[in-house]
C-alpha cells in the first residue's frame, strides 16, 4: 500500500505512531509526523487505514489500496 | 421495539461536523449498506474546529474549502445523505424520528446524536456591535475581518480558546487583555502550577492577563450601539473596542428536551454511549461513564470526536455493548509552543512537574487523581508524552510513576 502526507496540516497529535508505531513516529520537538516506512508491509496496512482514520487533521492519503 | 438488521439499518446523525462525519465514515467501512442521512445546522459542508482559534485568526487566507474535513465529493461518493443547512428540532423516540426545521421529519433505525456545544453567550452583550464569540466558521471569519481594524481587544475568559483567541490576536498588533476570574489561565484545565506559566507566557508576549476579582467581569459599556470598554468587580475598567466571549460552551440539547432522553450537562450516556436503545451520542455534546477513569466524563477535544464516532459505528455494527474508554487527548496553540496532553486533568488532585518549564520550551508535567497517574502534559517531549500515555492506559500506580521521574 501506498499513502501520501501533507505535512504542513499535521497538528503534532500522534495518533498515527500510536495506531501504527512500525509505520509512524513523530518529531520530538514538536510531534509532526515522521515516516518510517513509506511502503509498509501488507500486515501493517489495517493499523495504517486505521492512522488515516484517526488522525485529527486528515494528514495521511492512502493512495494505492 | 426489536432492532433492525445492522447492515440494512436507516441510520440518522444529527450534527455534520467531526463526530457526525466520522460516524458516517466508519459505519460504511464496517459493511453498512443502508441509508445514512447526516443533518448539519451550517449551510458548509463538513469542516474542521480547531484551526478556527489556531489558523484562521492569524495572517494565512483560509475558507471553508480550506478546512474541509473530507474531500468534495467524497460522502456522497459513499452513498451518504447530505443535508445541511437544516436544524433537528425534535426528537420523537416512540415513532423513531426526528423533527426537522425544514418541516420535514427523518425516520430513523439507529440515531447517532452529534450536535456539539454553542458558546456561551455574555447575558446583555446581545446585538452590541463589536461583541464575538467563537464556535463557527462564520464567527471565525467575522473575528478575522474585526480584528484587522482592532486597536483595544479585551477577551473574556482565560480558558483554551481564550488563550488561543488572544495569542492570535497580539500577533495581529493590537493591544491585547484577557480577562480571567481564575487565579491564571488554563487553571480548570491544566491546574494552577502549569496555569501560573502559561500567564507568565501571555504576559511575556505583552499580553495583558487580569486574574481573580480583576479579572471578574461586571459588565460592558458602550456607546452608540457599540462596545467601548469593560468593567471589573475590582480594578480599573478597560477600554476596547472589540470583545471576545470566551466563558465556555454548552452543550446544543435544546431539541432534546421533550424527547424523553437525559440532557442534564449532554446527552447522558451508558459506558457504550447509548442513551437509549438505538440511540447513540458522540463528541463535545456526550456524556458517558469511562470505565477507565471510572467516572463520568464529557470531552470536549477534537481526538474525542472521532474516536468516539468509530467506537459508536463499531457497535452498532456489532450490536454489542461494549464500553467506550478511551484515554483523552488534546492540544493547545500558545504563541510558539504545542501543550499536549494525554488522560484526564480537570478535577485533578495533584501535579508532579517531572521535567522543565514552559520558558525552556521542554515539559512534562503529571496529573494524579486518587491513587492513579490519570494524566500528563507536555511541552517539546512528543515522544517521553507517548510512553507516558502508555502508562496511563495501563492504570499505573501515581508512586511508581513518581519513581520513575
Amino acid at each position: 500500500m501506498k499513502f501520501d502526507i501533507e505535512l504542513d496540516k499535521c497538528v503534532g497529535a500522534g495518533v498515527c505512531a500510536i495506531a501504527a508505531p512500525k509505520v509512524f513516529d513523530q518529531n520530538d520537538d514538536d510531534g509532526i509526523i515522521v515516516v518510517l516506512n513509506p511502503s509498509p508491509s501488507p500486515d501493517q496496512e489495517a493499523a495504517v487505514r486505521d492512522a488515516a482514520v484517526r488522525c485529527p487533521a486528515a494528514v495521511i492519503k492512502l493512495t494505492e489500496q | 421495539m426489536k432492532q433492525a438488521d445492522p447492515r440494512t439499518a436507516r441510520v440518522v446523525i444529527v450534527g455534520a461536523s467531526a463526530g457526525g462525519t466520522s460516524a458516517a465514515e466508519a459505519l460504511r467501512a464496517r459493511g453498512h449498506e443502508g441509508p445514512i442521512i447526516l443533518i448539519g445546522s451550517e449551510q458548509h459542508a463538513p469542516y474542521d474546529r480547531p484551526p478556527l482559534s489556531k489558523q484562521v485568526l492569524g495572517s494565512a487566507p483560509v475558507d471553508s474549502a480550506t478546512l474541509a474535513l473530507r474531500g468534495k465529493d467524497h460522502l456522497r461518493d459513499l452513498g451518504i445523505e447530505e443535508r445541511y443547512g437544516v436544524t433537528a428540532d425534535d426528537l420523537d423516540l416512540a415513532r423513531r424520528r426526528v423533527e426537522l426545521s425544514d418541516g420535514t421529519a427523518a425516520e430513523f433505525d439507529r440515531l447517532i446524536i452529534a450536535t456539539g456545544v454553542a458558546a456561551r453567550k455574555l447575558p446583555h452583550a446581545e446585538g452590541l456591535a463589536g461583541v464575538h464569540t467563537l464556535r463557527t466558521i462564520d464567527d471565525a471569519l467575522k473575528l478575522r475581518s474585526a480584528l484587522t481594524e482592532a486597536s483595544r481587544v479585551v477577551v473574556i475568559g482565560g480558558g483554551f480558546l481564550g488563550t488561543e483567541v488572544a495569542a492570535a490576536a497580539a500577533g495581529q498588533g493590537a493591544g491585547v487583555t484577557i480577562a480571567s476570574s481564575s487565579r491564571t489561565l488554563l487553571q480548570s484545565a491544566v491546574g494552577e502550577l502549569i496555569g501560573q506559566q502559561v500567564t507568565d507566557l501571555h504576559r511575556g508576549n505583552r499580553v495583558r492577563v487580569r486574574a481573580g476579582s480583576e479579572g471578574r467581569v461586571r459588565t460592558l459599556q458602550s456607546r452608540g450601539g457599540r462596545v467601548s470598554g469593560v468593567t471589573f468587580v475590582s480594578g480599573a475598567p478597560e477600554p476596547a473596542d472589540l470583545v471576545v466571549v470566551c466563558i465556555g460552551s454548552e452543550p446544543a440539547v435544546d431539541w432534546l428536551r421533550f424527547s424523553g432522553l437525559a440532557v442534564e450537562d449532554g446527552v447522558q450516556c451508558a459506558s457504550d454511549c447509548s442513551a437509549a436503545e438505538g440511540v447513540y451520542a458522540v463528541g463535545d455534546v456526550a456524556t458517558w461513564h469511562n470505565p477507565r477513569f471510572n467516572m463520568s466524563m464529557r470531552v470536549e477535544h477534537r481526538t474525542n470526536a472521532t474516536e468516539q464516532a468509530l467506537h459508536v459505528a463499531e457497535r452498532i455494527m456489532a450490536g454489542d455493548r461494549t464500553p467506550y474508554a478511551p484515554v483523552p487527548y488534546f492540544w493547545s496553540d500558545q504563541y510558539d509552543l504545542k501543550l499536549q496532553a494525554h488522560g484526564y486533568l480537570r478535577g485533578h488532585d495533584e501535579v508532579h512537574v517531572a521535567e522543565g518549564d514552559l520558558t525552556s520550551r521542554r515539559l512534562i508535567a503529571l496529573y494524579r487523581r486518587g491513587p492513579a497517574l490519570t494524566g500528563v502534559l507536555a511541552v517539546g517531549a512528543a515522544k517521553a508524552l507517548r510512553q507516558w500515555r502508555s502508562r496511563i492506559e495501563s492504570g499505573m500506580n501515581w508512586d511508581d510513576a513518581i519513581g520513575l521521574t
